[in-house]
C-alpha cells in the first residue's frame, strides 16, 4: 500500500497516462436555440473538457437534423460530436454537466477501442462519404 | 409419383457470408444510420443472423451500434415504414 502511494507521488504523469482513454460524445441540442446560444453551449462543454485536462481531438457540428422519433415534443435537433482524450473520472463530470443543461436533449458518451480510433481517424480525413454528410448538413 | 424428395440444387443456392469478415470492417459505426439500415427490418427491428449471414462476433457489434443509434434518434425504436 505504501509502496503504491509512493509510486503515485513519484510519477503522477505516468499514472495519469495509464487512465487516459479516448472517448467520443454525441449530444443533441434543442432546435429552438439561436446560433449563438448553440455555439456557447458547445463551447461551454469544450471548456469543461479542456479545464479538466482533456485533450479535444475533434469537434463536429452536423447541424440541424431530423430525429427518428420526437424527443421532448420536438422533431429536429442540433447534433454535435466531440472526440477527446481524457481521464476516466472526467466522464462523470461531463455527464453531470449534460444533465444540468436544459439545452441538451440527449447525449451519448462512449469509450473508443483501438478499431474505433482507427476508424475515426479515417473518418476525419474524409475516407468515407463525409463530404456528402457535410453538404446535407448545410 | 415417388416418395423421394426432389434433389436440391446446392450450386444455385448462394452461400451466405459475413460481410464484415469479407470486407475487413472492424468497427461498426453507430453514427451511420444508412449502413445500419441493412441490419434492421421495416419495423426497425434487428434482423437475425440467419438472414444477414453476419458472424456472431459482428452481430453483437451491429446490435450494439443499432441500440446506440436508437438512443441518439438516428434510428427509430419502433416504426412501420422504414424502407
Amino acid at each position: 500500500m505504501f509502496f503504491y502511494l509512493k509510486c503515485i507521488s513519484l510519477q503522477p504523469e505516468i499514472i495519469k497516462s495509464l487512465t487516459m482513454n479516448n472517448y467520443e460524445t454525441v449530444f443533441i441540442l434543442n432546435p429552438v436555440l439561436s446560433d449563438e446560444q448553440m455555439k456557447d453551449a458547445v463551447g461551454s462543454f469544450e471548456a469543461v473538457l479542456k479545464n479538466n485536462g482533456a485533450e479535444v481531438i475533434n469537434v463536429e457540428k452536423w447541424g440541424l437534423k431530423k430525429l427518428a422519433y420526437p424527443i421532448q415534443h420536438k422533431s429536429t435537433g442540433f447534433y454535435n460530436l466531440i472526440e477527446f482524450k481524457a481521464d476516466t473520472s472526467l466522464i462523470k463530470t461531463l455527464e453531470v454537466e449534460f444533465k444540468r443543461d436544459e439545452k441538451v436533449m440527449r447525449f451519448l458518451t462512449i469509450a473508443l477501442n483501438k478499431h474505433a480510433i482507427e476508424y475515426n481517424e479515417k473518418r476525419r480525413k474524409g475516407a468515407f462519404n463525409k463530404s456528402k454528410k457535410e453538404e446535407a448538413a448545410k | 409419383m415417388t416418395l423421394v424428395n426432389e434433389p436440391v440444387n446446392r450450386d444455385q443456392q448462394k452461400k451466405k457470408y459475413c460481410r464484415f469478415k469479407k470486407s475487413g470492417i472492424k468497427y461498426v459505426d453507430y453514427k451511420n444510420p444508412d449502413f445500419l439500415l441493412k441490419f434492421v427490418n421495416e419495423q426497425g427491428k434487428l434482423l437475425p443472423r440467419r438472414l444477414t449471414g453476419t458472424s456472431l462476433k459482428y452481430q453483437k457489434k451491429v446490435a450494439q451500434a443499432v441500440k446506440r443509434a436508437r438512443h441518439i434518434a438516428l434510428l427509430p425504436y419502433v416504426t412501420d415504414s422504414l424502407k
